[in-house]
């Protein structure tokens, strides 16, 4: 069982693809590929799906960068993902992933992968910022994908809470947990706690479906309200908690065991207290 | 002090007295207390969870009180424009609306809020080791069977008020909850739809059900509770406390302190303590952050939906059920007159027989163990719970029972947290919930058998103090110490009932139910560690020279 989540997008464009990286070190490749990947692989796909064209791309990638990215790609990623990305059996295609997906796996540390499993771990972030950009650039000349989104969609000063309050509870909590701290998912999978998670990883990780996360195309949920939806986990976050000490926002079960250790305990040491002198 | 005077014409002479004889005269108090304070109770901290489930109980009522102030039990819709922000502007049910107002625009009333919270999870889980204690210690047995069923009763009220206030605010965690109220309801066959309707008056959720479990919250079922209380506290005061074995007590006298003043004092503060510490807990941290749940609308549930922790092995029942084994999936359609009703057992199973085991084993315990041992008199001394091994057992057995139903019901959690396949962590519970009470029962069987053999040990050979003293001769022995004459009778004077064989009667035959009972007699009492008699403690006493002789050596050598 391999992680397979983006292949079955990207399987017809493996080909030409292939073809391509082949050449790449030509002097032009760099270009060539650019070119290429944005007129014959990007325009059928966009014609196929704009669902995540709406926002334009606001990160403008130079050759020099999807020259750069593709050396990192090479040394780090490729091992995996294949020369030119397009998958092999330990890992999927990233062919028309996206800028996103490559800065949220990188950016959030879960890529490089540490270990084989039910799901890529979090850990600390392997490359710096500019090195993750040059890697999305690669990636992104690949095909036509989600971009990376602009600083403006982010604010959620923009953003209105309560409707995205909303839109989680119908669209986020029954994986993430109401107060967005986790859940369990089937065979060791699981939705992370979105504590600390930065807006644009949100964003990213609702138009890319990472792990096991269904895409929220802008069809589904527009940027305006997946602005809401990071508003109100922003509010949240930032509030902490009106009553006190959350007990990790578990909800009952937290609450039972808290009681039965602690509130139990403090009741029996005091029991024990004041029958000590017992005849 | 004033000392007392005591003639037929008493005329008080200040004014404190002169009030108290006013009363006093009108309704004759000091014979209450001159009859209730001179009541003894012994003094054993594990007596005391009765009292914190008064207590909390007392703590319910007030902050129960203070929040029907505030609470609206209405399902009307209404937009939210309180000051919390996340949740303006949302459309919300009035109960929803008003537990949000008091929790954060009501001075003091998300402390009230948690105080009640904090308090009914105190209180039920007070009751649950309160009625632990009665039964491991045998409290339950002649004359108390009947106070037993009080307190059996006592429980699921408590469950029920725990219950039905866990609805009230209306948020989408009780919302989940209700739901699966109702889908159970509707898993009975033949009613089941109709029951669900006449609760929720309609289709669920309805725009009834709300102000219904108010009522019953706060007013049908704390009343039953009240009157249960009274019936239990009136015979707590009939029957006398029950106390542990020991030297000077019996079966008829109970020897402590008498209410007045020690325990009057004692309660009272105890109170204050339980109060206290809830209070802290409330301040300090938060519990059913109903803010960050939103409010109920059918279509969403949120990851790590679970009910309060005394519901939760109902919950947990329903996740280990498998709703199909293969192609089979529990279901049978059952063809009426009418038509065909559905029997959903994939869910009937869960809901209702786990909770059936238990509480009838519960119910009729005190009746069963009667049964079994054939006895009749009373019994005011408690029993050490490794000196009924098999009551222990069974106790035990039932408890880890329990125990995995209720850990099932976090098993998502248990999952996250221990990074370990869900899947898995059902698996395991499945296997767990048939195999643990059997395993429970076997394991904490020879565990109170080796105590009493510990016991019987320590009563013939003392303490094994750990000090090696080398004798004049070369030898070495381990010194042990005698223990003293009062630990010496609270490990040997206890009963230990032995099998009864069936006897035949006066034609010579053996009754079939007199074989069953055989069969169990022996199930109970069989494996057995005899009470030292008074014979072989004479006897260890005669041939332990050498103990004698290695304390005379430890004197010589310590005083070298």
């Amino acid at each position: 069982m391999k992680k397979s989540g983006s292949s079955g997008i990207t399987k017809g464009r493996k080909q030409p693809v292939k073809a391509l990286s082949q050449r790449r070190r030509h002097p032009l490749a760099a270009v060539a590929l650019l070119l290429m990947a944005l007129l014959a692989t990007g325009g059928i796909y966009a014609a196929a799906s704009t669902a995540n064209e709406a926002q334009a791309q606001t990160t403008t990638f130079t050759a020099n960068d999807v020259d750069e990215g593709s050396k990192l790609f090479a040394a780090n990623c490729a091992s995996c993902h294949g020369m030119g990305a397009t998958g092999s059996d330990a890992a999927p295609s990233l062919v028309g992933v996206g800028a996103a997906s490559v800065d949220f796996q990188v950016g959030s540390g879960r890529m490089p992968m540490q270990m084989d499993g039910p799901q890529a771990q979090v850990k600390p972030v392997q490359f710096d910022d500019e090195q993750i950009r040059q890697m999305a650039a690669y990636v992104a000349s690949l095909g036509a994908g989600p971009a990376i989104p602009s600083d403006e969609i982010l604010d959620p000063a923009e953003g209105d809470s309560s409707a995205g309050g909303e839109l989680f509870r119908v669209n986020c909590a029954m994986c993430h947990n109401a107060a967005a701290a986790g859940g369990a998912l089937t065979r060791g999978k699981y939705a992370p706690s979105l504590e600390g998670t930065s807006e644009k990883h949100i964003y990213e990780a609702m138009v890319t479906g990472p792990q096991n996360m269904p895409v929220f195309s802008d069809a589904n949920i527009t940027p305006e309200d997946k602005q809401d939806i990071i508003a109100f986990l922003k509010t949240i976050e930032e509030q902490g908690s009106p009553g006190g000490a959350d007990l990790g926002s578990l909800g009952p079960v937290s609450e039972g065991l808290f009681i039965w250790v602690a509130g139990l305990g403090v009741i029996i040491a005091f029991t024990v207290w004041l029958t000590s002198r017992s005849s | 002090m004033s000392s007392s005077t005591a003639t037929q014409t008493y005329v008080p002479k200040t004014r404190v007295g002169k009030v108290t004889d006013y009363v006093d005269s009108r309704v004759g108090g000091s014979a209450i207390v001159k009859e209730f304070g001179r009541k003894i109770f012994p003094d054993h901290w594990t007596f005391m969870f009765g009292e914190v489930a008064l207590y909390t109980f007392v703590i319910l009522l007030l902050s129960g009180t203070f929040l029907t102030f505030f609470y609206d039990p209405s399902m009307a819709e209404t937009t939210y424009e309180g000051s919390y922000l996340p949740l303006r502007g949302v459309e919300m049910s009035v109960a929803y609306a008003s537990s949000l107002d008091i929790s954060f625009d009501i001075r003091g009333g998300l402390f009230m809020r948690q105080v009640h919270h904090w308090s009914a999870l105190l209180f039920v889980a007070a009751v649950a080791v309160h009625m632990l204690r009665v039964f491991f210690t045998g409290a339950f047995r002649k004359p108390r069977e009947f106070n037993w069923i009080i307190g059996c009763t006592l429980l699921i009220l408590s469950l029920a008020a725990g219950f039905t206030g866990y609805s009230l605010p209306d948020d989408l965690l009780s919302g989940n909850g209700l739901r699966i109220i109702d889908g159970v309801m509707k898993s009975i066959p033949v009613v089941g739809t109709y029951l669900s309707f006449f609760l929720f008056g309609g289709e669920f959720p309805g725009t009834a059900i709300i102000g219904r479990l108010y009522v019953l919250h706060i007013l049908l079922v704390p009343a039953v509770i009240l009157l249960m209380i009274g019936l239990h506290l009136f015979l707590v005061v009939l029957h006398k406390h029950s106390q542990f074995p020991g030297p000077g007590r019996t079966n008829t006298n109970v020897v402590g302190y008498p209410v007045g003043p020690v325990y009057a004092a004692k309660a009272g503060g105890f109170f204050f303590i339980v109060f206290g510490i809830l209070a802290a807990i409330a301040a300090a941290f938060t519990i059913n952050p109903i803010w960050n749940y939103g409010p109920y609308d059918p279509s969403p549930v949120s990851a790590g939906t679970q009910p309060d922790w005394y519901i939760g092995w109902v919950d947990g029942a329903l996740r280990l059920m498998p709703g199909t084994i293969g192609n089979f999936d529990f279901e049978f359609m059952i063809p009426f007159p009418w038509g065909t009703n559905a029997l959903p057992l994939n869910v009937l199973i869960p809901a209702l027989v786990p909770a059936i085991i238990l509480f009838t084993l519960m119910f009729a315990w005190p009746w069963i163990e009667a049964w079994v041992t054939k006895d009749t008199r009373e019994h005011h001394l408690l029993d050490r719970p490794r000196n009924a091994p098999t009551r222990t057992a069974i106790g035990v057995a039932g408890v880890t029972f329990y125990c995995i139903m209720w850990a099932a019901a976090s098993s998502d959690l248990i999952a996250t947290h221990f990074m370990v396949s869900l899947n898995d962590v059902t698996y395991w519970l499945r296997v767990l919930v048939i195999l643990g009470p059997i395993l429970a029962f076997m394991v904490s069987r020879r565990i109170s058998l080796a105590l009493q053999r510990k016991d019987r040990e320590i009563a013939l050979h003392g303490r094994e103090t750990g000090r090696i003293v080398r004798l004049p001769h070369g030898e070495f022995i381990e010194v042990h110490e005698p223990v003293d004459d009062y630990k010496l009778y609270t490990l040997t004077s206890f009963e230990s009932p032995q099998a009864e064989l069936p006897t035949p009667d006066k034609d010579g035959k053996v009754s079939r139910l007199d074989k069953v009972h055989g069969r169990v007699s022996r199930f109970f009492f069989e494996d057995r560690v005899a009470p030292v008699t008074p014979r072989e403690l004479a006897a260890s006493h005669g041939d332990h020279h050498e103990e004698v002789a290695g304390a005379k050596d430890r004197e010589a050598i310590s005083s070298r």
